[in-house]
């Protein structure tokens, strides 16, 4: 495969990020589609856990929100840089994530569910009542994020930023997909008792794709929390793991662009339903079970088979 | 004397904690035994259970508001439960029979939210409350009160358990429910209809997750949302209960109901919807099948 064709895909998505800027009319787009590139990223990270490692979190936004409240009270109550509080956050994140997730991934189906869906209650429980700290449920402003004098502020920056964020992810998750760490997730995925045989230590990667994902959602979160410059709670509650959970759902489970396409589907859609209030959850219900039963495996891979194309080339 | 009043306060505040604890605890109870009863019959984790719950408490406040009697009310808000959990099984968890779990997982979640949104749209996100069922002057037990309406909890939901012991030990349908949990292809061989099966447990488990709805409501109010944290809490039973087991379930319901009253007097109450969560982390590090899916096998 040569390197040309093998990120083919790379590319065009390079190529639509520059082109977006021509046609994106206004600020409001610009931030549609600022918040439609810091999902994709989680969601990245989030799919990698169901997709490839068969495990699913239904925590996964207490992660943003750590990430999101490091850069939000380290900053304003000590004194922290914003970088070094950003990272902070994502390793405070990925620590939890790393204890956890030993025990945790001894568990299966059912069990792994509920001590994911626990931890993130929990993360958005504390995040509430540390009120000296967090605000409590009324949130708190954070700091503009600065570097050597230059603040990056306005929507025209951010999506730049974002952008750069999102190609880089996407190279990196690929990478990693094609690395030998990602073909014994991949076995992973398919028979854990053949991955074991063939001598895959199956915790260790399982532990080690926890650990990933939980980095990217902070790193994330911590992005979300300076472009917005405000935090609240909601950031890491339940409702939020749920529309994470169901952008990797809709775009594909195991599919890198799927993580892409569920994305920016699923930020659309509550900008398309914000004028009915309530209707937002009804659809994404209705998506996720409507997803579940008629294309089980997500939109992307069910689209890739129906051409005809090649499933591995969607990867 | 005075260390005589202070022993007395410490017990009574003691049993105080401990009658709020076992009242939302036999709320939990029931959930718990509405997840039980669907799993042993189709190895579905219903995440919608607690929807039901809400919908116990809301359709019985629309009803009464609408001028019904209470008992009619009541009645209507466990039969519609029961349907809509009729409906799910039929509309979501049918078409998807042969998934993995976690495609069911996510359906039933799927479920909640549509149930949720609905209920938010229909009747907004106000919180309601209807009277207790026979007045609501307190009864002074050993220093601490009680609410007649926490006895109406506790009796009906002993009644239920009774009710279901009765109707797995001792009935044909119960136990063709048994059977099929055990092993669906030797009961279908046998001659019973699973799919039958199937459709009572979801509206028997939907009409338990209500009458704890219909129950707890005159005690802590209901709306839209509530449904997820009551949900979320029964399914925690479950686990603390160890999963398939009916008495675990129970025990695992009053159990998390009450180490959470005793941890929100005692320790910190802005944290009590925490506990539970807390707990299961321990419980599924130290012991993860629970506290009777070990030994007790046999179901509800």
């Amino acid at each position: 495969m040569s390197v040309l064709k093998r990120n083919y895909p790379l590319m065009i998505l390079a190529a639509v990020l520059l082109m977006l800027p021509l046609v994106l009319p206004n600020n409001y787009y610009y931030d549609i589609a600022i918040r439609m590139a810091i999902n994709a990223i989680i969601v990245l990270g989030l799919n990698l856990l169901i997709g490839f490692a068969g495990q699913i979190s239904l925590g996964h936004a207490g992660f943003v929100g750590i990430g999101a409240y490091a850069s939000a009270i380290l900053p304003t109550h000590f004194g922290w840089h914003p970088l070094l509080a950003t990272a902070a956050g994502a390793a405070i994140a990925s620590a939890i994530a790393a204890i956890v997730a030993r025990p945790i991934f001894r568990l299966k189906g059912h069990y792994l569910a509920m001590a994911t869906l626990g931890l993130g209650i929990i993360t958005a429980i504390v995040i509430k009542n540390e009120a000296t700290y967090t605000g409590g449920p009324d949130g708190m402003p954070v700091a503009a994020l600065g570097l050597m004098g230059f603040e990056i502020s306005g929507e025209k920056q951010w999506y730049w930023v974002l952008a750069v964020l999102l190609l880089f992810s996407f190279w990196a998750a690929r990478n990693l997909i094609d690395s030998p760490f990602g073909r014994a997730l991949r076995a992973l995925h398919g028979s854990e008792v053949a991955s074991q045989v063939m001598g895959v230590d199956i915790v260790r990667y399982k532990v080690a794709i926890f650990v990933l994902s939980a980095f990217f959602a902070s790193l994330m979160g911590s992005v979300t929390a300076h472009y917005i410059g405000f935090v609240t709670p909601n950031i890491a509650d339940f409702f939020h793991s749920i529309e994470l959970m169901t952008m990797v759902v809709v775009g594909g489970m195991a599919s890198i662009y799927g993580s892409l396409i569920g994305a920016v589907l699923l930020t659309a859609l509550p900008q398309a339903l914000s004028t009915f209030e309530g209707w937002e959850t009804v659809a994404f219900g209705s998506i996720l079970i409507l997803c579940m039963i008629f294309m089980p495996k997500g939109l992307v891979p069910t689209l890739a088979a129906r051409f005809g194309r090649n499933g591995q080339e969607d990867r | 004397m005075e260390r005589k009043d202070r022993g007395e306060t410490i017990l009574s505040q003691f049993l105080q904690f401990l009658f709020s604890g076992i009242t939302v605890g036999a709320t939990y109870a029931l959930a718990a035994l509405g997840f039980t009863l669907i799993y042993s019959a189709s190895n579905v984790i219903n995440f919608a259970q607690g929807e039901f719950i809400m919908l116990g408490g809301m359709l019985t406040f629309v009803f009464m508001q609408s001028g019904m009697p209470m008992p009619l009310a009541i009645l209507l808000a466990i039969a519609i439960p029961a349907l809509v959990g009729i409906a799910l099984e039929k509309l979501a968890i049918e078409p998807a029979r042969d998934a993995e779990v976690v495609t069911l997982i996510i359906i039933t979640i799927g479920a909640s939210l549509v149930i949720r949104g609905l209920v938010q749209i229909w009747l907004g996100k106000g919180a309601h409350t209807y009277p207790a069922f026979s007045g609501s002057d307190p009864i002074e037990v050993g220093g601490a009160t009680l609410l007649p309406q926490s006895l109406w909890v506790l009796g009906i939901t002993a009644l239920v358990v009774i009710a279901l012991w009765y109707f797995f030990s001792r009935t044909l349908a119960g136990k063709a429910i048994l059977a099929t949990s055990c092993n669906p292809l030797a009961a279908k061989l046998v001659g019973i209809n699973t799919q039958w099966v199937l459709l009572v447990s979801f509206a028997l488990s939907a009409a338990l997750g209500a009458i704890g709805g219909v129950l707890l409501t005159p005690i802590t109010l209901t709306s839209y949302d509530v449904g997820i944290m009551l949900g979320l809490k029964g399914f925690v039973a479950v686990v603390v209960g160890g999963l398939g087991s009916g008495l675990g379930a129970v025990v695992g319901g009053l159990l998390v109901g009450i180490i959470e009253a005793m941890a929100a007097g005692y320790i910190s109450s802005a944290y009590k919807d925490a506990i539970p969560f807390i707990l299961i982390l321990f419980i599924l590090f130290f012991m993860p099948r629970g506290i009777f899916g070990a030994q007790v096998t046999e179901r509800v």
